[in-house]
């Protein structure tokens, strides 16, 4: 079994205001010291047998289909996950 | 406020509406109202629809036809959830791609909501919704100011007119980059502005755009839920008296009958 990871940001310059109310969150908690936080995605995409460079391609594709709106969105990373991720 | 008499005051039942100002030749236009798992507003926008002088068709997202409609209406709600952003998986719908097809032909397509947003992730119009800047749901009678009011949606409204409809959303901030919003302002493209408060911080406070040919719209507010007096928002004739959102739904109809 292989599996891809997938990372999608907000993009800089996108208010996000979830990330905004995390960050009070954490203020409030008594963990101060971040001068701010931004929330993004992680998807981890299984598959049959080793990750190939076709593999790769297809979740890149995936990647800017639907796993992110690239008018809010950066796609960050599409990468072969480490043996730690894969155990997850 | 606006000075449009109301067509249906009395909340008459369907089928024993008084014809009083009914558009003629509308009984024979089909409106489809698509339903997705978690529309929530598709029965208001059908009754809507129905109070308007047409016949309300449901349409349901699995299915590939757009039976012989003449006009959609994409409510609103939470399809899917709203799971991995607002719209983005409703879009995949079998139904979405006789939609965009139909659309592209010129067939009107109204977006309220969750149905505004699917049309930005359909590509249909441009820019996104994401979270109000405020964090918060909001839920309130919101003035709007009609700019375009040549759409296939919007042509009963006078440009300029201020109409007050319900807003209810907790992603209804519009965004686009700059040169998309410029370019919405310098085509006219801009269908409704949020007047007196920004309720959701969208950019240069906009509640609803069109494409370019005029007859796709969308919409943040909620029309459909100011078509009855009685059930409508709250005006100057009284209580839940206000029937503003009528004239999107008769626009239409008199823009199919031209």
């Amino acid at each position: 079994m292989g599996r891809i990871v997938v990372e999608v940001m907000p993009k800089p310059e996108i208010l996000d205001p979830q990330g905004k109310a995390i960050g009070t969150g954490l203020e409030r908690l008594g963990l101060s010291g971040f001068s701010g936080v931004r929330q993004g995605k992680l998807f981890h995409l299984s598959i049959e047998g080793e990750v190939t460079a076709d593999a790769l391609a297809k979740a890149r594709e995936a990647a800017t289909s639907l796993l992110s709106n690239p008018v809010i969105e950066d796609v960050v990373s599409v990468r072969e996950a480490d043996d730690a991720e894969v155990s997850r | 406020m606006s000075s449009r008499t109301a067509m249906a005051t009395a909340t008459p039942l369907i089928g024993e509406r008084s014809d009083d100002g009914a558009i003629p030749g509308a009984d024979a236009l089909r409106v489809g109202v698509v339903q997705f798992p978690g529309s929530l507003d598709e029965r208001d926008a059908q009754r809507a629809v129905t109070l308007s002088g047409a016949r309300a068709v449901s349409l349901w997202h699995g299915d590939e036809s757009l039976s012989d409609v003449d006009a959609v209406i994409l409510p609103g709600g939470f399809s899917y959830g709203d799971y991995l952003r607002c719209g983005a998986i409703a879009r995949f719908a079998p139904l979405m791609t006789a939609v965009v097809d139909a659309a592209k032909g010129g067939m009107p397509v109204l977006g309220i909501c969750n149905g505004f947003q699917v049309l930005c992730e359909s590509h249909l119009l441009p820019g996104a919704l994401i979270r109000n800047d405020h964090q918060h749901f909001i839920c309130r009678d919101q003035d709007l100011a009609m700019e375009n009011v040549d759409t296939a949606w919007t042509r009963d409204y006078t440009s300029g007119e201020t109409i007050t409809i319900p807003l209810k959303n907790g992603e209804g901030g519009f965004v686009a980059d700059p040169p998309t919003l410029d370019e919405l302002e310098g085509e006219g493209r801009v269908v409704a502005r949020y007047s007196g408060l920004n309720p959701n911080g969208s950019q240069r406070d906009i509640a609803g755009i069109t494409n370019a040919a005029g007859n796709v719209v969308g919409l943040m507010p909620h029309p459909e839920h100011a078509v009855e007096a009685g059930f409508g928002t709250d005006s100057a004739d009284g209580m839940r008296a206000g029937v503003d959102g009528q004239g999107f739904f008769t626009s239409v109809l008199r823009s199919l009958l031209v």
